[in-house]
């Protein structure tokens, strides 16, 4: 008897696949893929480009494509996507999406937009961390993320410096080390 | 990995921002070292622990944890930075312990965990749920590695899942499945203790939620375990999520009864009206899963699942309508395939949701298939992705002409895609799994792939050897038949009886064999002395009709040939001219609405022609007797016989016949111009009566000239692989010439001149000329009369006026020059 779609997967805490934003004519802004489904940038590029032609278009925020379950948000001129395998919870995938989106909009003001998120790439790149580690979703409340990324600097410990002249101190011994 | 990292840094870096802050600059710097080619990771490694050491920055700290992560599979030198990430789990800044443990396990092998081993213990109970989290989701990706280690923190992790944290619950839970899950007895105490207790975290009921539907699968647990309630109680929790989660459930449990589907199918059928898009698609999804084992339960959401069609979502439109389709009514399933094939020429992924899903009965499936065979003949670039489908397809398919013909058509298009041996796997199941049928039509299409790639041929020689094991005769046949040609190794023998079949028709031939046995002789049977079959039209796209007006198949018939074979080998002039060649439309030879209606109907043998004239007399006072065409040619045609119709009364069409001879000294004289005149005897009669007098007068009347061309010598075959064919011609007598064609504007007109001028088939769809295209190859096919293939090649460009080079090969001299003269 061969196995056939209805076989319960291994239940498993791995249930993203992909994590990727991409810009309003489906170039790459952010892409981290969690598993080897697409193994080569090129195949990975091949992938957003189509799933990119599908979704632009409409404002459907879900579908399926290349046997994968899409989660997707748009908006102004970014295109957020969760990726999962198709027998994956829906509703789990949406909440990292929304949870990805709520982040981003307090982080960058609500400001949610190509231009302000290129200027605070760290912040996402932190909040992502925040949000899924290897494929296992890490955490789903916006305000925890916010919170751990706290890049809105609260306190500076270790110096009685105020922070423009410890910032200033570190530039300069970086400097001093790489030239060594 | 190296790549990915600079170009982080680089974005973070730069930005198109003129404001730059300070923090930046610095990673600017840095990013500037690591652009040094050849990179040198040890250095890169050197500089970031001095980062760390430097700066108490956050982001930057931040980053280089996540640096690091990333670097993880290159880096050598990690014990550096071991002890600094060690520090900093441990250290009092809650916001990088967490981060750090989780970087910290990326690079960690299996010697140093057993190092940090007392931290990581200690992270997983730590009451900062981030830490915990973190040590919980590191420890789990660390089982792949060192799960002994690992297995050693099963108490802390058990500790951790009474944490209130939603995710700390989850994660915990995950980790002591990862644990477990080859012990069932543990599996179970732990799902008892946990479904008793009340989680908070809906992410951990979806894992409970799963893990029980697994038990209860490998147990084959009766739906009356607690088990089972508790998923069913789950139908009830307070977060969509959960509830999702629990109907999906229990719909994918086997023998599952309509009364235990029955809440969970209602659950999903709210979900169907629900705003949110997901919640909608997960539950038509879910829906479609139900409605292919129950479809009775699925009939209350009909009314939902309606509205469900025109959503704005493509996946959940279709996916509503296939699961219509299997519970809907025969009326509304003509109105839901016509709203499928709305958008079915577009994306493939509907397909797949479409061919996986309907597993419905014969007539469904078959306008899927045949929908995905026009979309290929259609679009060349969705070959690839048709014939996918097609093969997934035959893999679950019960109905054997659909698997039979899906065979016919991956043996014909497979072998010539980029990778052709990824077809052999699904055919040759096909040899092991299926019917007779469906294992001989697969032994034919692996024969296709033999033939036609050298590379793959051994291993399909070594696939019909199992072949020729089989039970049943028909297989067994067709393998050793197939066998010994292939390993002839020959591409004409290839051709011939490998790709392009039997291009007769089967009646004549049956009649031709039958002939063969009452009269012995010592030659050989002789093919070409069998009448050809017509082509049959199946270069004609099929239309995507409704399902509901298809019957049966209809059986083969007799074509039209071999009815007039049967006519005219009932009158006796005619018995020695041997088979019917071929016979021709019927041409008109006078206007509509005159007294006297005569079409023409040319029919072909070996070294005659026989005109057979239907004539209908619509003058209801006047009976015509006697009634003969005569004929006059203009070439070296010579008029033998006539055999008259006897009577023609009012409106009863009579047929009669002129016997003509080909010119057999020169036999280019192909074409001829025959003057027409209808002669006969006339008697006035009563137009109410019918009566006629006794007597009458002959009379005679001027039909229009009848041509006699090339097109008549010859008939249609259809090669499928013209190639091939063309191999096996080859080019003993090969003629080649170029011809302008200055009254011809474009070249589909140019196509369609040559095509009916030669009446030959045209081949490989080279009848269809793709737009914009300043040149085209056609292929052309046929039998000249005496049994002599034919094949052209003409290539047409297009540039003020046509231009045309033609190729023609023939294994008859005389044929190719008939050919190039009448073309010329």
């Amino acid at each position: 008897m061969k196995m056939d779609t209805l076989m319960l997967q291994e239940p498993s805490l791995y249930t993203v696949k992909a994590v990727l934003i991409l810009d309003n004519d489906g170039e790459r802004l952010y892409a981290k893929y969690y598993d080897d489904t697409y193994p080569s940038v090129k195949e990975q590029k091949a992938f957003e480009k189509n799933i990119f032609s599908k979704t632009h278009r409409t404002d459907s925020e879900i579908a399926l494509l290349e046997g994968l379950t899409v989660v997707y948000k748009s908006n102004i001129d970014l295109f957020f996507y969760v990726i999962g395998s198709s027998h994956e919870n829906e509703l789990m995938l949406m909440a990292v999406l929304n949870c990805l989106f709520d982040s981003l909009s307090q982080m960058l003001r609500k400001n949610v937009e190509r231009r302000a998120l290129l200027e605070n790439m760290e912040g996402l790149f932190l909040a992502v961390d925040e949000i899924v580690d290897g494929g296992v979703i890490l955490e789903s409340d916006p305000q925890q993320v916010v919170h751990r990324v706290a890049l809105r600097g609260e306190d500076v410990p270790y110096s009685e410096q105020t922070v423009t002249q410890v910032l200033q101190s570190a530039k300069e011994q970086i400097k001093w080390s790489l030239l060594r | 990995m190296i790549k990915k990292f600079d170009k982080k840094d680089e974005e973070s870096g730069s930005g198109s921002n003129p404001f730059q802050h300070l923090e930046k600059s610095a990673v600017l710097q840095e990013a500037r070292i690591f652009n040094e080619t050849p990179i040198n990771p040890r250095r890169c490694l050197h500089i970031l622990t001095k980062i760390i050491y430097l700066l108490n920055q956050q982001t930057l700290r931040r980053m280089c944890y996540l640096t690091i992560k990333e670097m993880a599979n290159i880096s050598e030198d990690v014990i550096i930075v071991t002890s600094s990430l060690t520090k900093d789990m441990t250290g009092k800044e809650d916001v990088y312990r967490g981060p750090a443990i989780r970087a910290l396990c990326r690079i960690t092998d299996t010697t140093m965990l057993q190092a940090i081993e007392r931290y990581m213990k200690q992270a997983i109970v730590d009451k900062v749920p981030s830490v915990s989290s973190s040590a919980l989701v590191s420890s789990l990706h660390m089982v792949r590695m060192s799960y002994d280690v690992v297995k050693r923190w099963v108490n802390e992790a058990q500790e951790a899942a009474s944490s209130d944290n939603i995710m700390v619950q989850y994660h915990a839970l995950g980790l002591l499945y990862h644990l477990r899950k080859n012990d069932r007895l543990a599996v179970s105490k732990m799902l008892n203790k946990f479904t008793k207790s009340g989680l908070k975290s809906p992410f951990a009921y979806c894992m409970l939620i799963r893990i029980a539907s697994k038990l209860l699968e490998e147990t084959e647990g009766g739906h009356d375990s607690p088990l089972f309630d508790f998923i069913e109680s789950c139908l009830r929790n307070k977060h969509e999520m959960v509830v999702y989660e629990a109907a999906s459930a229990i719909v994918h449990m086997p023998n599952c009864t309509a009364r235990e589907l029955a809440p969970a199918v209602s659950v999903l059928q709210l979900f169907c009206s629900s705003p949110k898009a997901a919640l909608r698609y997960a539950a038509v999804r879910t829906l479609n899963k139900v409605a292919m084992k129950h479809p009775s339960a699925v009939t209350a959401c009909n009314l939902d699942l309606e509205n469900l069609i025109t959503d704005s979502n493509r996946s959940i439109a279709t996916l509503a309508i296939t699961t219509l389709l299997k519970t809907g009514s025969e009326s509304s399933v003509d109105r839901l395939m016509k709203q499928i094939s709305s958008f079915v020429s577009e994306i493939s992924d509907e397909f797949k949701l479409i061919s996986q899903l309907v597993m419905g009965g014969f007539e469904y499936k078959r306008a899927i298939v045949d929908c995905i065979i026009s979309i290929i003949e259609e679009n060349p670039d969705s070959k690839e992705t048709g014939l996918a489908h097609l093969c997934e397809f035959i893999e679950d398919c019960e109905h054997t002409v659909l698997a039979t013909k899906i065979l016919h058509l991956l043996g014909k298009e497979g072998p010539r895609t980029p990778s052709p041996s990824k077809y052999i796997r699904f055919i040759f199941n096909r040899v092991v799994l299926e019917s007779e049928a469906v294992r001989a039509a697969a032994v034919s299409a692996l024969a296709k792939f033999g033939a036609q790639n050298d590379d793959l041929l051994p291993s399909v020689l070594v696939l019909m050897q199992r072949c020729m094991m089989d039970s049943d005769d028909e297989v067994r046949d067709r393998a050793t038949f197939y066998m010994n040609v292939l390993q002839q190794k020959q591409k004409a023998l290839n051709a011939a009886y490998v790709f392009n079949g039997l291009s007769v028709s089967v009646p004549g031939l049956e009649k031709s064999l039958h002939q063969y046995t009452l009269e012995p002789t010592e030659k050989p049977f002789d093919m070409k002395s069998v009448p050809l079959a017509n082509t049959p039209i199946t270069e004609q796209k099929t239309e995507f009709a409704p399902v509901a007006t298809s019957k049966l198949p209809e059986k083969p018939g007799p074509t039209r040939q071999d009815i007039y074979q049967e006519q005219l080998a009932g009158i006796p002039e005619f018995q020695g001219l041997g088979p019917l060649f071929k016979s021709s439309e019927a041409v008109q030879l006078t206007e509509a609405e005159t007294e006297y209606v005569v079409r023409c109907v040319k029919h072909t043998f070996a070294r005659h022609m026989v005109f057979q004239f239907d004539c209908t007399n619509t003058l209801n006072d006047q009976l015509l007797q006697k009634v003969m065409v005569q004929m006059e040619p203009s070439e070296a045609y010579d008029v033998l016989h006539y055999v008259p119709a006897a009577n023609l009364p009012y409106s009863q069409p009579g047929s009669c016949y002129s016997l003509v001879s080909l010119p057999e000294d020169d036999p280019t004289a192909v074409s001829c111009t025959f003057s027409c005149t209808l002669k006969y005897l006339v008697k006035d009669c009563d137009p109410n009566t019918g009566e006629p007098d006794d007597d009458g007068y002959d009379d005679e009347y001027v039909l229009e000239d009848l041509e006699v061309t090339v097109a008549d010598h010859i008939q249609k075959v259809l090669k499928p692989n013209f190639a091939a064919a063309w191999d096996e011609v080859g080019d003993d007598f090969e003629k080649e010439e170029t011809f302008a064609l200055a009254s011809v504007r474009t070249l589909e007109e140019a196509v369609g001149n040559i095509i009916s001028f030669l009446g030959m088939q045209p081949c490989e769809r080279s009848d269809k000329v793709p737009e914009n295209k300043n040149s085209h190859i056609l292929f052309l096919a046929g039998v000249f009369r005496g049994g002599h293939d034919v094949l052209v090649r003409s290539r047409l460009a297009l540039a003020d006026g046509v231009t045309m080079q033609v190729t023609v090969r023939s294994s008859d001299k005389t044929v190719v020059d008939i050919i190039l003269a009448s073309v010329g």
